[in-house]
């Protein structure tokens, strides 16, 4: 062979910079150049050469991890944007939005965004997390995956917790007013943790400028990095959960088959979410104003869950022991021990979607019920009026459900005989069903003074404030 | 023997290097709660500027409620003729609360809360009295210090400030803290 030239062939220099950039293939033209293009380009280079074909069904996962990925990215984008506009401080902070919304070309559209984007990540976390654990992808080289996915769930209620404080109107303030004091209810630490969300004594000036600080800074960094962690182990857990199969799976490239599949998705939420945000605003009501609360007061609706069970059961129990109890139990989930450990086989087995349903059934049931029977039967004086608050709405009411609850696995049982993973599946639906019912009755059946209503019987108070801010 | 030796001081120097690091990291996040906790000055008001002259103490009927928006408080004058000034915020979930004339007590918009005049409870959710300040009577000039929050537990009397008969005394005794 002869000597190998310096430059092999001659390029005009646009040319040479474009191949100083792309040093490949950008349009892949065969089989062996799809895979070249995931492996060259820092965007894709996270993702696998090669896919398993059943990877690729919707319904094994239903995107929901890629859209949080996207409504990420939206928030981001629009984050940085508002950033220009937004003033931290509690004379400026609502006027800054009023003129975002009036002054600056696509201000409101850009705020829509971040705002529904900010709420469908935490329902589309949760629902993701929800499809994680019905298809058992939480066993092996995933289990500590689920409690990365954990934190970055906190990381995201975190995010949007703080941001709900920025608009500074009536229902901001309250709402974490509201959050702040339920803090106070934890045992010993509570005045403690108080002052710390309040960055003081009384929601004010420091409050918001923390928030703002948090909101812009630790938690995003904080969400980024976990998000490339999770990413980075369903990569070495083999990506996407599938059922076992015998023999050698069908393998197709990434490119386009996955991708574009993707890439479908993304673009149809990015979509969707713009349209919802041009027909449908951004609450923004009357400046806060301390010297008067609004009826009934609540917390952000993703917390709403708690201040139910605060209406319901004592403090030291809705504030503290029930949370802690349901954040212990969802980070073993990975670890407790399952007799199998079936994967990406949606609820266990055609009995596990049996029980699962039922316990849905049940607990969307039996939650409505016991929550009307607090309100109307078990009132605070008419049920054991002797006793002590703390025993009465407290300690006897979670042992009473708590035993419920095992009378009806040990039923379940003998009638069904469920596997391990089974069993745990089903008081996990029921649990989670319960948490939901109480999540909606507070969100949407509580009206005036905190009383149970219908949701079309309360007064459009947001409506009107909305009307006063804009004059 | 040498190596046994070079093997102690490698762990003791790996111990070091984590410990070291621990004390780092522990540093972090002291130094960053330093700048996160909340500071005397960036409270609205600080001990001092707390102090709130409410005015003579005819000014106020017996059984009346007035409130003191600027100290966030109400100043009522019991039918004995003591003073009590109550925080505005629910002992619930902190919500302001106002004083309903013609029901003759406190109740709170967010969750129906309700408190008597002396700030006890009437009817739930709330667990707790309403919080108090101090009250001083000094030369029949009502004073409050609205820079500091009395926790109760209970209504006692001893909570209660009575202007003294003779003028000219001393501030009596700093209402009691209960709990
Ligand atoms: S805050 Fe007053 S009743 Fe809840």
């Amino acid at each position: 062979m002869g000597e190998v030239p310096e430059v092999p062939e001659r390029r005009g220099l646009l040319r040479s910079i474009w191949h100083s950039i792309f040093r490949g293939p950008v349009v892949p033209r065969d089989e062996r150049e799809r895979r070249r293009v995931v492996l060259i380009h820092l965007p894709l280079h996270l993702r696998p050469t090669q896919v398993p074909e059943a990877a690729l069904r919707y319904s094994r996962t239903f995107g929901l991890g890629g859209m949080a990925l996207v409504l990420i990215g939206l928030l981001m984008v629009t984050g940085v944007l508002l950033v220009f506009v937004y003033k931290p401080s509690p004379e400026d902070a609502h006027g800054s939005l009023l003129t975002l919304q009036r002054e600056v070309l696509f201000g409101r559209l850009v705020r829509n965004v971040h705002y529904w984007s900010a709420n469908f990540l935490v329902v589309v976390t949760c629902l993701h997390l929800l499809r994680v654990f019905f298809t058992g992808a939480f066993h092996g080289a995933r289990q500590f995956n689920w409690v990365i996915g954990l934190l970055l769930l906190l990381g995201v209620l975190l995010s949007n917790f703080t941001g709900y404080l920025l608009p500074w109107d009536q229902r901001s303030y309250w709402a974490i007013t509201i959050c702040a004091s339920m803090a106070s209810y934890v045992p010993i630490a509570g005045p403690w943790l108080q002052r710390l969300v309040q960055g003081g004594s009384e929601i004010g000036a420091s409050t918001l400028l923390n928030f703002y600080a948090i909101h812009t800074t630790i938690s995003p960094v904080f969400i980024l990095i976990l998000v490339g962690f999770h990413s980075w182990r369903i990569r070495k857990a083999g990506g996407v959960v599938t059922p076992p199969v015998v023999g050698t799976p069908d393998r197709v490239s990434f490119v386009p088959n996955l991708l574009m599949r993707e890439v479908a998705v993304g673009l149809g939420l990015v979509a969707g979410v713009l349209l919802l945000s041009v027909f449908a605003s951004a609450p923004l009501g009357a400046p806060a104003n301390p010297g008067m609360s609004p009826n009934p007061a609540k917390a952000p609706w993703y917390f709403m869950g708690f201040q139910e069970l605060l209406l319901h059961f004592h403090s030291l129990f809705s504030v503290f022991v029930l949370p802690l109890a349901a954040a212990v139990a969802l980070f073993l989930i990975p670890y407790l021990r399952y007799d199998a450990e079936p994967s990406g086989v949606w609820f266990l087995s055609a009995k596990g979607r049996r029980l699962a349903i039922g316990a849905a059934v049940f607990g969307l049931v039996v939650a409505p019920v016991l929550v009307i029977a607090d309100e109307f039967i078990f009132t605070r004086e008419s049920w054991l009026p002797g006793a002590a608050s703390w025993l009465r709405s407290g300690v006897l009411p979670v042992a009473g459900l708590t035993l419920a609850t095992c009378a009806l696995a040990f039923a379940l049982k003998r009638r069904f005989a469920p596997t391990r993973g089974e069993m745990t599946q089903t008081i996990f639906v029921l649990l989670v069903t319960a948490f939901a019912v109480l999540t909606m009755t507070g969100v949407w059946f509580r009206g005036r003074g905190m009383a149970l209503t219908w949701p079309r019987s309360q007064p459009a108070s947001a409506v009107t404030e909305i009307a006063e801010a804009e004059e | 023997m040498a190596e046994d030796a070079q093997r102690k001081r490698r762990s003791f120097l790996a111990a070091l290097a984590t410990g070291l690091a621990l004390v780092a990291t522990g540093e972090l996040f002291w130094v960053a709660s330093a700048f996160i906790r909340p500071r005397k000055r960036r409270d609205m008001r600080d001990r001092r500027e707390g102090l709130i002259v409410a005015g003579p103490v005819e000014t106020f009927a017996r059984d009346s409620v007035t409130a003191f928006p600027e100290g966030k408080f109400y100043l009522v004058r019991l039918s004995d003729g003591g003073f009590l000034a109550l925080h505005r915020r629910c002992t619930h979930l902190g919500c302001t609360v106002p004083w309903d004339e013609e029901a003759a007590r406190f109740i709170c918009p967010c969750h129906a809360s309700s408190f008597d005049m002396r700030g006890a409870v009437l009817g739930p959710p709330a667990a707790r009295p309403l919080d108090l300040f101090t009250v001083r009577i000094e030369n029949g000039i009502v004073k409050v210090d609205a820079g500091q929050v009395i926790e109760r537990q209970t209504f006692v009397p001893e909570q209660v400030t009575h202007p003294s008969a003779r003028r000219r005394t001393a501030a009596p005794p700093p209402p009691r803290r209960d709990g």
